[in-house]
């Protein structure tokens, strides 16, 4: 469940200036305003702290060791490879079912989008679900599988595949209303010039959408390292062969490893926050185009 | 068939391939691997199927799943309201790092987010051990896995909200303040009739959100069977046990319920920009 395009890239910074008679009494400003940050706080800033806190509370050492445990180093590359695969994936997907979806008209196509959404109305333990039952021992393919000695469930493919189910409707969701919106004059001039399809597509239409493109991107990157519900139910949970990063903060914290599971917790927090800063960085990016364009036409 | 209905004039190459790629690559990671939990669920009668998901112990997660799902859909709805507000019309010292902030939900894996409200809640966390002379317990019990539940459904109302009143035009406010109207008049009559269908919407994904949420609130809800037990635990619970039939079932019905609540989304957003457009 994403929120349209169109809000990530207002400009939520214009100010407006306001008379007296449109805005309310300084104290009932202040007293939104503390309202929230107590809100906000409570729910977003305290535990996010309280991940590095917990993570330092032995000392630097066991930060440390926690890191450089070969448990812990092989989850981290097996999240670096289930979203290496999976964002390419879900990249290429987007763009074909854009192009398909935004130039084009035809019938069913409000249902296409939909059911492009699908996952994100799924609960992550379904999306890992529905995977063991087709791959799984007693699945559909199952012993097709045992036979060619391939493994899916409790195995990497298997996290990939729900890696990329749940990351599924991302970069789609971002790139169809944008290139809705930006129509297809500049293609038609293209194939006039007689440029190829392909051409259009790599000159014209992807540098059009290009920081919509990376803005799914990032999205579905942090998703892809995050997710923690699906990769479980496949996963197997075997240490040092399948666990993903958030599998090991999971089994380090029942352990009461707590200082272990909250450092390498504090790995995935930076990975969020760089997140946040990389999309904050996109959207002031969109902004100043759109100004820029304006002052151009005005 | 679908190629002839492509409008005549439209000259762009690639729709069969875009389209054809589009459908296939949808089908086999989605409609094909969704199909095979209601197929699995045929294997059971329609009598051991209702059996399985009306057991006490599932219509006890389910109560509590869809009951703190609700109440963290109302707190967001009411605060993401209100912080929406905060970001656009007041201006604070950091005001931009709280506006990146407010997708941090969305940005930090669940099960981070899980142990950091565990700690935190706990009846020895920094917010836990100042409840708990209160008599308020969260960790551990139905009020953590609303706790849980508002932490990811958090960003959701303030992300639609926002660009509405962002786009709000000031001068049906100036004009309802020179007929008369105090500011709480104006609030009521014309700006939350403004900006209602999208706080519904943000409401609606933010409710979808927390009923399929495990990663975060696992850790939080303490899993004690009929008080604090999740459906998506018992589908887990089950699976662990090998009972794939009847941990399908429950998916199922979760399954169907998410779905209708899709429908009910994108009908919302329709409506909505439908509105949005008429009344330009």
């Amino acid at each position: 469940m994403t929120i349209n395009a169109t809000s990530q890239y207002s400009n939520y910074h214009t100010k407006v200036a306001r008379s007296r008679a449109t805005s309310e009494p300084i104290w009932i400003r202040w007293l939104l305003i503390t309202i929230t940050l107590l809100f906000l706080s409570l729910f977003l800033i305290v535990p996010l702290a309280a991940v590095f806190t917990e993570a330092l509370r032995k000392g630097f050492d066991t930060y440390i060791t926690a890191l450089v445990d070969p448990d812990a180093l092989s989850s981290i590359k097996l999240t670096f490879i289930a979203a290496a695969i999976a964002v390419p994936l879900n990249l290429v997907f987007g763009v074909a079912a854009a192009w398909a979806i935004a130039k084009f008209e035809f019938k069913g196509k409000s249902i296409l989008i939909t059911l492009i959404d699908l996952p994100f109305a799924v609960s992550p333990v379904i999306a890992g679900l529905i995977y063991v039952l087709i791959f799984g021992l007693q699945g559909w393919v199952g012993s097709t599988l045992i036979d060619h000695d391939l493994k899916v469930i409790f195995a990497i493919p298997g996290i990939v595949l729900a890696t990329v189910f749940v990351t599924f409707p991302f970069v789609a969701r971002e790139l169809i209303p944008l290139m809705q919106a930006q129509g297809k004059d500049e293609e038609e001039a293209g194939l006039v010039l007689g440029a190829s399809g392909w051409q259009i597509l790599w000159r014209i239409t992807l540098p059009n959408v290009k920081w919509g493109l990376l803005y799914g991107v990032i999205l579905t990157n942090a998703r892809a390292m995050g997710e923690f519900g699906a990769v479980s139910v496949v996963s197997g949970h075997i240490r040092g062969m399948t666990n993903t990063m958030p599998l090991h903060v999971e089994i380090l914290y029942n352990e009461y490893n707590y200082a272990a599971a909250f450092a390498v917790a504090s790995l995935l927090a930076l990975l969020a926050l760089v997140t946040l800063v990389l999309k904050s960085l996109v959207e002031w990016q969109v902004a100043r185009n759109a100004s820029n364009l304006e002052k151009t036409f005005s | 068939m679908i190629n002839n209905m492509a409008k005549q004039k439209n000259v762009l190459p690639g729709f069969n391939l875009s389209l054809g790629y589009t459908i296939f690559y949808l089908s086999l990671i989605v409609l094909i691997p969704l199909s095979a939990a209601f197929i699995k669920t045929t294997e059971l009668s329609l009598h051991e199927f209702w059996a399985v998901v009306s057991a006490p112990r599932v219509v006890a997660s389910y109560k509590l799943t869809f009951g703190a799902s609700l109440i963290a859909a109302l707190i967001n709805g009411a605060f993401g309201l209100l912080t929406a507000w905060v970001l656009v019309r007041y201006t604070f010292p950091g005001k931009k790092i709280i506006d990146a902030l407010v997708d941090l939900p969305f940005a930090l894996p669940t099960a981070v987010a899980g142990i950091a409200l565990t700690a935190v809640y706990a009846s020895n966390g920094w917010i836990g051990s100042w409840l708990e002379p209160h008599g308020i317990k969260v960790a551990f019990t139905p009020l953590g896995v609303i706790v849980a539940l508002t932490f990811i459904g958090l960003p959701f109302v303030v992300r639609t909200v926002q660009p509405v009143l962002q786009d709000l035009e000031a001068e049906t406010e100036e004009a309802a303040a020179s007929l008369g109207a105090n500011r709480w008049q104006t609030f009521t009559k014309i700006i939350f009739p403004a900006i209602w269908p999208a706080l519904l919407t943000g409401f609606a994904l933010a409710f979808a959100r927390a009923i399929g949420e495990y990663g975060s609130v696992i850790f939080i809800a303490g899993n004690v069977p009929f008080v604090s037990e999740i459906t998506p635990l018992i589908i887990i619970t089950k699976l662990e046990q090998y009972e794939y039939a009847s941990a399908t079932a429950v998916a199922v019905v979760m399954l169907i319920i998410s779905f209708l609540l899709l429908f009910a989304i994108n009908g919302l957003q329709w409506w909505f920009n439908r509105r949005a457009t008429t009344s330009h």
